[in-house]
């Protein structure tokens, strides 16, 4: 890599000094009609910390109606609605979406040293799939909302008087976006790196938003088309799947996890890339195991194809057929288990710094881990008898995503501000930012472990009094982790505004976006770069 | 910032280093976006499968409703579009843009035709109350209660592979636009090329239903 470095873009001749893709044209139309990759980035990166606001309020009145066991200030209505809508913000605007559009956008073509992406203007019809898509969805509260819970399990969500074709039709067209993204990507994978970066010298992240890529073009359209047939049977009265009309409900709970367990690690592959940059920057430490932790990402796709069954366990499965997903759900463990010793094996003896990122990305070694293991239970359907569709489930899912790819992703978002903005972020306040989400976040969900497993059943507005102690803290630690999410974004959004300005390279990384200005100029490079060898070559 | 337009007949777009490049990238993602219309209509045919295997009588009653010549017919008609669009794919990689403009004009042509024998079919059944749907469905139409699943897959697949055709016939007149414009050169084909792959694979997913829905 230390050849790439030579390439000098900063002061190459044609360059004005000073032009970047930020300020080389202004205006808001400018930005709404860019093709540049690294804008369409930004506008994610705006769009989707947005949704998560919205989500997280949504969350935090979930959190406060279950301070007490009776009703607090929701009926159950409207319980029912904003749980829905909370689950379905963060699955389809902010984590679906998230990092491969807001990361994956800006960085990938960077890291692999093109111009841009191979469809520069399908990229910008991906993010108005996305804004369209949203709009339609969020303009169903003025219409009866929808209260089915972000699954859309039908019968119910064929006969709920809400407006429920309105939301699933505005996730079909979120779907679009999330398919044309994959296709774009793996595209300008294939076909646009520079000379010398074969695909076993592409940086982890660049593995990571390949795998996704491949995931969201697969998996996506078969939910495109079960959500298409629940608006036909809304809208036309046929009954693919209503049992009066001699449908079947469980045909649709296989269409959607065919997609819904592919889509976890549409959510959660991209973070595992994130975490592989962090770790080795900040332990300056080549990457233990770099080829395991790429094929393993591969392997994590395959595999996931293969598993959607075990959401299904008390869906009136043989015995055999879930003997049979709990076995291949097991196997997923393996993969993205050597991902985690990988990891562990390159903080050893490294020169640990720990600055902000590298202290979301310990925080999603831990929480991930704890999310991984407690899937294991969940995976094995005898076990999962028991727990099925209770707090325990909530708990496991939201220290996947939550713990694992949303705290990887302000982790991302620290790590490459730099680069994106052109300002140093404030350590300080990003590292209390950091250490509150841990704090918060744990204090909010290992509860619901523990009341899951002792029968808490999800989705209830109301409950028994035995539970009060675990939701109170439960509630308790959702207002510490609002503060952490709220200080992480005040950090975020002040360094974008008064941030020091930032060197080529101010974390001593060795991929390609750090031998660039900071922020890159239009064509991300002066001249197209040369790469000699793999990243990550410290010593 | 590019610099003005790029004459994509001899030079590629500036994020390409060569048009074999900037080729491949188009032909890929044409691929990729049939693997992802192969899964959209895999799942409807795994639905077909498994709705067939538990309601067989319903699904041979289904199949006899529906007129295996006007669906032959189509078939052929379908056929011959794609032989036509192949040949214009032949003809603007030797630069020959008005050859492939005719060809292209005559595929446009045989879509129309299939979509007026699909408006002549799906009326027939809609007045013999064999749309499933909309209050439209008469339950003395049929013998088996059953039939009406069978009927909502035949107007769901084929109306699906109908909105891909009308689809077809949008990125046709926009090909005939640049044709007639001379737009393409021996180097640079990929927009026909694109449009050609599309069209082959709506009729590869017709000639899937056509004996699952009309013969079997
Ligand atoms: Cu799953």
């Amino acid at each position: 890599m230390a050849e790439t470095k030579t390439v000098d873009n900063a002061h190459a001749h044609g360059s004005q000094e000073g032009v970047n893709y930020l300020n080389e044209t202004s205006g808001l139309w400018s930005w709404l009609t860019t093709v540049d990759h690294k804008r369409i980035g930004v506008m994610y990166i705006y769009t989707i910390i947005a949704f998560f606001v919205v989500g997280g309020l949504f969350a935090l009145a979930l959190r406060l109606e279950l301070l007490t066991a009776e009703k607090l200030f929701m009926t159950a209505d409207v319980y029912n609605q904003v749980m829905t809508f909370h689950g379905s913000i963060m699955v389809f605007m902010v984590i679906v979406p998230g990092v491969p559009a807001m990361l994956g956008n800006f960085m990938m073509p960077i890291m692999i040293g093109a111009k841009d992406v191979a469809f520069p203007k399908l990229n910008l019809a991906s993010w108005y799939c996305l804004i369209i898509g949203a709009v339609i969805a969020v303009a169903s509260l003025f219409f009866g909302g929808v209260d089915t819970g972000w699954t859309f399990y039908t019968p119910y969500s064929a006969q709920s008087a809400t407006a429920v074709a309105m939301v699933v039709f505005g996730a079909f067209v979120m779907g679009f976006s999330s398919i044309l993204t994959g296709l774009n990507f793996i595209v300008t994978i294939h076909k646009l790196r520079c000379k010398g970066m074969t695909m076993m010298r592409m940086p982890l992240f660049v593995w990571s938003i390949y795998a996704t890529a491949i995931l969201q073009v697969i998996a996506t359209p078969v939910l495109g088309i079960t959500l298409l047939l629940l608006v036909a049977e809304r809208i036309f009265g046929v009954g693919v799947f209503d049992p009066a009309l001699g449908g079947d409900p469980v045909l649709f709970q296989h269409f959607f996890w065919f997609y819904s367990h592919p889509a976890v690690y549409i959510m959660i592959v991209p973070a595992f890339g994130i975490v592989s940059e962090i770790i080795s920057t900040f332990s300056q430490k080549t990457i233990f195991g770099y080829k395991a932790i790429a094929f393993s990402s591969m392997a994590i796709t395959f595999l996931s194809f293969l598993v959607w069954g075990h959401h299904m366990f008390v869906s009136g499965q043989s015995p055999v057929a879930g003997t049979i997903f709990t076995v291949l759900t097991m196997l997923v463990g393996v993969p993205t288990a050597i991902k985690l010793f990988n990891w562990v094996a390159t903080l050893y003896k490294g020169q640990i710094t720990l600055s902000t990122p590298m202290l979301y990305a310990l925080s999603f070694l831990c929480l991930f881990t704890i999310g991984g293991l407690t899937g294991l239970f969940l995976g094995a359907f005898a076990v999962d008898v028991h727990l099925h569709d209770t707090y325990f489930v909530v708990a496991h899912f939201h220290y996947v995503m939550l713990g694992g790819a949303i705290v990887a992703m302000f982790g991302g978002l620290f790590y490459w501000m730099p680069k994106i903005s052109g300002k140093m972020y404030d350590e300080l306040l990003g590292k209390v930012s950091a250490v509150l989400v841990f704090i918060g976040f744990n204090v909010t969900f290992l509860p619901q472990f523990v009341m899951g497993s002792l029968g808490m059943p999800r989705r209830y507005a109301t409950y028994d009094g035995i539970y009060s102690g675990y939701h109170v803290l439960s509630t308790i630690g959702s207002w510490v982790l609002a503060l952490g999410f709220g200080v992480a974004i005040y950090a975020l959004i002040k360094a974008a505004i008064k941030g020091e300005k930032a060197p080529e390279d101010p974390f001593k990384g060795t991929t390609l976006e750090w031998t660039i200005p900071s922020p890159p100029i239009h064509t991300n490079f002066e001249t197209s770069p040369k790469v000699s060898g793999r990243p990550y070559e410290y010593r | 910032m590019s610099t003005g337009k790029v004459d994509r007949r001899v030079e590629p777009s500036h994020h390409f280093d060569s048009m074999i490049q900037e080729h491949d990238a188009g032909k890929q993602g044409v691929w990729l976006f049939m693997a992802t219309e192969l899964m959209m209509f895999g799942a409807l045919f795994a639905g077909y499968f498994i709705y067939r295997t538990k309601y067989f009588d319903a699904w041979v009653e289904g199949g006899s409703l529906l007129d295996w010549r006007l669906g032959a017919f189509n078939t052929i008609v379908l056929l011959l579009s794609s032989f036509t669009m192949a040949q214009a794919v032949t003809d603007s990689m030797q630069g020959h843009n008005k050859k492939a403009f005719r060809n292209v004009i005559i595929t446009t042509a045989c879509a129309f035709i299939f979509m007026i024998v699909k408006y002549f079919e799906y009326s027939g059944k809609i007045h013999h109350g064999l749309f499933p749907g909309l209050g439209m469905w008469n339950p003395e139409a049929v013998e088996v209660a059953q039939t009406k699943l069978f009927m909502t897959f035949y107007f769901v697949m084929t109306g699906l592979h109908g909105i891909h055709i009308l689809v077809g016939i949008g990125l046709m007149v926009w090909l005939m636009k640049r044709l007639k414009n001379d737009e393409f050169s021996k180097e640079y084909y990929t927009s026909v090329e694109g449009v050609g792959l599309y069209w082959h694979i709506v009729d590869i997913i017709w000639i899937f239903l056509f004996p699952l829905m009309y013969l079997i």
